[in-house]
């Protein structure tokens, strides 16, 4: 088991002889050049829906579908982002986004860790029932437990608010995240526990003070999974604000928004701007950890 | 996963020191018993005991009735269409996908790419995007009179008008595959870059030393050593598909005529869409579906393990 964030191997092969911008080089370096070409037709395809969904946020309706394709619209408006923000409650549907989205992955992060690490380094009457139970439902399912979920909420009086989808999210599936906690608490060495507790660390203190700071790489990696997976959630704030508009999450909203306000098209792209922005920025800032968090998943 | 553990200390600690650390242990444990049990293990088995229940969600009385439940689930040809649609779906879905990424990935991994970083970020931008805005902007994306798309094709002279790509049953599901594998090609992307960083550049180096060129390469070195890892990623893609449900919904709502109705639609309408919502019918059939993709899951450890033992490694 490889640890999670190990920077890549920097693959230049470069050498020092290597002249760059010689016509030797530069007729070598062609093939590559035609692949990025091609590559780079294909990217712009790709992002293309994004650049095409600003563009009409800021045209108005006529224009939207006038102007087709293109993406530079004539002077932009503005409003739109207005009437979404404050008309159609996007402001409040972000910031009902942000809390749930924010507790749950504390919450997921601080009972993750705590479990992987006492099932990694400790062995205790139970430990081989609570790690089989979580593997047996490694596979469930959303579809699956979503009636009873919203039963045992109800029953619990947390149905229709933000706590009970808070919790709900913070309890269902979060066994990856569990097993890589697990997986890299295992592989530290034992010597680090002995010198704290020689220097009188108790179990509390090992935790938080010797443990956790070692597991950085895993804690980013669980907690951009977590964020992405809660941020975009959508079966259960859906279901658990059936009855309080006022609770939608964004991709809540936003469907809520088409089915009451069909005609509204650039009304729609900017909503759909101000759901998706701050997730998109959040991920060109922290891309390189986002990418090795999943591809570290995915090694072990 | 079940290698014995190496209790945290060398030497035996005493008693009452143990007792103490017995009591820790369970209370680091208790925040994921309580919530796991709770938000998944309870629900597992409350799905059974719903599923032989007649009950509308909005009173408390459940009227046990048997496997009746299940009867109704299995005659409705509704049901099989929507197990049909989630196979379709996976079916069309997963080989593009992964096939298509491996190609990317195969172009992208060559260290001399010029602007590679910008690429993957490129393909990878879909994947962090909600899905259900993502599905709600395609409707404007796929409009029949007025979406880029049909403008795009009128433009090219390939059709006279625009195509009802999403309210015509014989196209609807084929355009969320497309979007399908839009969104998600970056995760599979990355799963395929993970794969090649594991193969070293000495290899190569000794290939390139030896004559080898490109192609030679990819099909005696890259490709064999891939095998191990294209069952995984293959699997890790196959077991996504299945949940499909916010794409879908947000897009078609499972229309037109339940042409897109994947299982977790039609559980969704039977419990929460339904006037009068039908929640034993619903369990019984969130049970089938439970079932099949558990396992799916355990094909997939046994896959994984098969894997394990060719590939070696790991």
């Amino acid at each position: 088991m490889t640890a999670i964030t190990v920077p890549r191997p920097r693959r230049s092969r470069r050498r020092p002889g290597d002249n760059r911008w010689t016509a030797g080089w530069i007729v070598r370096r062609l093939p590559y050049w035609f692949v990025a070409l091609f590559l780079a037709g294909a990217a712009f395809l790709w992002i293309y829906p994004f650049l095409w969904m600003v563009s009409a946020s800021l045209k108005d309706q006529m224009e939207v579908f006038a102007s087709g394709l293109g993406l530079l619209p004539d002077n932009p408006i503005w409003e739109n982002y207005q009437r979404a923000w404050t008309e159609a409650s996007f402001g409040k549907y972000l910031m009902n986004t942000v809390i749930v989205t924010v507790v749950t992955v504390v919450l997921v992060v601080v009972r993750c860790a705590m479990a992987g690490y006492v099932l990694a380094r400790y062995s205790f009457a139970g430990r081989k029932v609570v790690l089989g139970v979580l593997i047996a439902t490694l596979f469930v399912p959303t579809g699956y437990t979503i009636i009873p979920v919203v039963e045992v909420s109800q029953r619990l009086g947390l149905l229709n608010s933000l706590t009970g989808m808070i919790l709900a999210l913070s309890g269902g599936a979060h066994v990856a995240s569990i097993l890589l906690y697990l997986g890299y608490f295992r592989q530290l060495p034992r010597e680090l526990e002995e010198a704290a507790i020689v220097d009188g660390a108790g179990f509390l203190s090992l935790f938080f003070r010797v443990m956790m700071p070692m597991a950085i790489p895993v804690t980013a990696t669980v907690t951009l999974m977590t964020f992405l997976a809660t941020w975009n959630a959508f079966f259960l704030p859906l279901v658990f604000t059936f009855s309080r508009p006022d609770l939608r999450t964004l991709s809540v909203g936003m469907l809520a928004f088409v089915g009451e306000n069909s005609i509204d098209w650039s009304g729609m792209a900017a909503a759909a701007v101000i759901s998706l922005l701050p997730v998109v920025l959040l991920f060109v800032l922290l891309q390189r950890y986002f990418v090795e968090g999943i591809a570290g998943a995915v090694k072990q | 996963m079940d290698t014995p553990t190496r209790p945290g200390r060398s030497r035996p600690p005493r008693h009452r020191e143990q007792g103490r650390t017995t009591l820790w242990i369970w209370l680091f444990l208790t925040p994921t018993v309580v919530l796991y049990g709770v938000y998944t293990v309870y629900p597992i088995f409350a799905s059974y005991w719903f599923s032989f229940v007649e009950w509308n969600g909005f009173e408390e009385t459940k009227t046990w009735v048997g496997l009746r439940n299940y009867r109704e689930v299995l005659a409705d040809p509704l049901f099989w269409s929507s197990f049909k649609i989630t196979a379709l779906f996976t079916v069309a879905a997963v080989p593009v996908k992964v096939f298509l990424s491996l190609l990317v990935a195969l172009l992208l991994n060559s260290p001399k790419l010029p602007l590679r970083n910008l690429f993957r970020t490129a393909f990878f931008l879909p994947v962090v995007t909600t899905t259900a805005i993502v599905g709600v902007v395609m409707q404007i994306v796929f409009d029949p009179a007025d979406g880029p798309v049909n403008q795009l094709l009128m433009k090219l002279g390939l059709v006279d008008q625009g195509v009802n790509f999403l309210g015509d049953s014989s196209t609807a599901l084929w355009t969320v595959v497309g979007v399908y594998v839009w969104k998600w090609f970056g995760v599979t992307l990355i799963y395929w870059l993970a794969a090649l960083q594991t193969i070293s550049d000495e290899v190569y180096e000794a290939a390139e030393i030896d004559g080898a060129g490109p192609v030679a390469m990819l099909r005696n070195i890259t490709l064999p050593l891939l095998k191990p890892f294209t069952i995984i990623i293959t699997l890790l893609t196959l077991e996504a598909t299945l949940k499909v449900f916010d794409l879908m919904l947000t897009m078609t709502n499972g229309g037109p005529f339940f042409s897109t109705e994947v299982v977790e639609i039609y559980i969704y309408r039977w419990a929460f869409a339904a006037t009068v919502p039908q929640l034993g019918f619903a369990s019984a059939a969130a049970v089938l579906f439970g079932l099949f993709v558990c396992a799916l899951g355990l094909l997939q450890l046994l896959g994984i393990r098969a894997a394990r033992k060719t590939g070696g490694s790991r």
